[in-house]
């Protein structure tokens, strides 16, 4: 195996490891960190499951490898809900942004970059800009109505601080929790 | 699918790219932005069995003004060439161009010159460099050479960069408003997918894409269009000699077709002072 130690944080965790240098991002973030709310969807960086914010900025980790998240900051689904869920995830549940949910995780993150640079999109922009994620169940409709509806309640309570924006890194490597026996979702 | 083994190389600078380049001889490539690289890895169908990382070379990311030219490096991300009011102005083909490529995740990682280098017939940066007359410089072993991109792309996926090359850059002529109008219009599918056809029109440059096994440029037609001609007449003479391959997307009098469309659209476009779609 042809191992790179890598260091990087995700979602304001430092972590380092040993990775295998064709190990695709994606797979580090479920496999290693069992952060598993980032799916594996086409693999060939077209449908948008798998969005995950590289510096702040939107990425399909099913094609960037592992290796070039060293040194870097990645943030992933699992940033939103802070013990309540964020506006985003609200308007998902209460529009029904969602059906098999499989899309979600990269529908959520995508969405708020979008909310981020324009905080009162119209749906035509809407429309436009979340064209770069698939969703192969709710014709999108619903899943714009939901966008709408969370640009209102994000812009109601003023705004939302960049996920991890006010946290330093932590420096110990937390334990990874074990994984719940069955619990694991089915693999595309 | 995931992607063959293959050994890692990180370069910090671009003389230390070439040099791993160079000691990885025919089994070595570029990892740039990645965003055509390694789907093509995830199926197997390029299995390089080393890989020269250049994100990690901080130098090659630039878009800069000089001596008339507007040059930007191999690092840099599409995005920032969207972002980039130096752009805007030097070149603003490219500008236009730029929101057709992909969706903003693939460009906020994929880059200029991956693009370019990366040679899709179909692709919009290769006809818009080739439109705008521009260079490509490659470093390697024996030193620094400029390629121009009517001499560079020679085949589907092929270039005139030989083994241990590195582009280090793609530079075009600044036109900082002068020069005439321009315009990109294409036909695809889906948004952001690769175009059907496509033509790039700057000035009196015509460059077709989605035709032929590179991007093409149409001398005839641009002699016509220099004339002041009509432009479905320009449009005509820009395709008839084309016989694009068919697919299951559409058979080649239809790719002419479209084609001829692009191009009459583009002109008028360009006429309109740009912008046109």
């Amino acid at each position: 195996m042809n191992a790179v130690r890598i260091a990087t944080t995700v979602n304001g965790v430092r972590y380092e490891r040993d990775v295998e240098a064709r190990m695709l991002l994606v797979d580090f973030l479920r496999e290693e960190l069992d952060l598993v709310g980032t799916h594996v969807g086409c693999e060939h960086g077209v449908c948008g499951t798998c969005t995950v914010l590289m510096n702040g900025e939107s990425i399909r980790s099913c094609i960037t490898f592992a290796v070039q998240a060293d040194g870097q900051e990645i943030t992933t689904v699992e940033s939103l809900a802070n013990g309540d869920m964020h506006p985003l995830q609200e308007a998902f549940w209460e529009q029904q942004g969602l059906q098999c949910g499989y899309c979600t995780p990269g529908m959520l993150l995508r969405a708020q970059e979008i909310l981020a640079a324009n905080p009162d999109p119209t749906r035509e922009q809407v429309k436009e800009e979340i064209s770069s994620n698939l969703c192969r169940c709710t014709g999108y409709a619903f899943i714009i109505d939901a966008v709408l509806d969370a640009a209102q309640r994000m812009r109601t309570i003023g705004g939302e601080p960049a996920p991890g924006a006010d946290q330093e890194p932590a420096t110990e490597v937390p334990e990874v929790p074990e994984r719940v026996p069955g619990g694991e979702e089915a693999r595309a | 699918m995931k992607p063959a083994p293959f050994t890692y190389h990180r370069a910090t600078t671009a003389k230390e790219a070439v040099e791993m380049l160079a000691a990885a001889g025919d089994e070595g490539t570029v990892l740039a932005g990645g965003q055509s690289l390694v789907p093509l890895m995830n199926f197997r169908v390029a299995q390089p069995a080393h890989l020269v990382d250049i994100n990690y070379v901080d130098e090659l990311d630039y878009i800069r003004l000089d001596d008339g030219w507007l040059a930007i490096g191999a690092r840099t991300r599409q995005a920032a060439l969207e972002r980039s009011g130096d752009v805007a102005k030097a070149a603003p083909l490219l500008s236009e161009a730029i929101r057709s490529v992909a969706h903003p995740p693939v460009r906020h990682r994929g880059t200029v010159v991956g693009s370019v280098v990366h040679a899709d017939p179909a692709a919009e940066l290769p006809a818009c460099v080739l439109a705008l007359d521009g260079e490509l410089t490659l470093e390697g072993p024996n030193g620094e050479r400029r390629v121009p991109a009517r001499e560079f792309f020679t085949g589907p996926l092929m270039t005139a960069k030989q083994t241990g090359e590195l582009v280090t850059e793609v530079r075009v002529p600044a036109r900082n408003g002068e020069g005439g109008g321009h315009a990109l219009v294409e036909f695809s599918r889906r948004h952001a997918d690769f175009a059907v056809a496509g033509a790039a029109v700057s000035g009196d440059a015509i460059a077709l894409f989605g035709v032929a096994d590179t991007p093409v440029r149409a001398t005839d037609a641009e002699a016509r269009l220099a004339g002041g001609a009509d432009p479905a007449e320009i449009a005509a003479a820009a395709t008839d000699g084309l016989r694009p391959n068919g697919d299951v997307h559409g058979g080649s009098a239809y790719r002419r077709r479209v084609a001829r469309a692009c191009v009459e659209r583009a002109i008028r476009g360009a006429r309109n002072g740009g912008g046109a779609s």
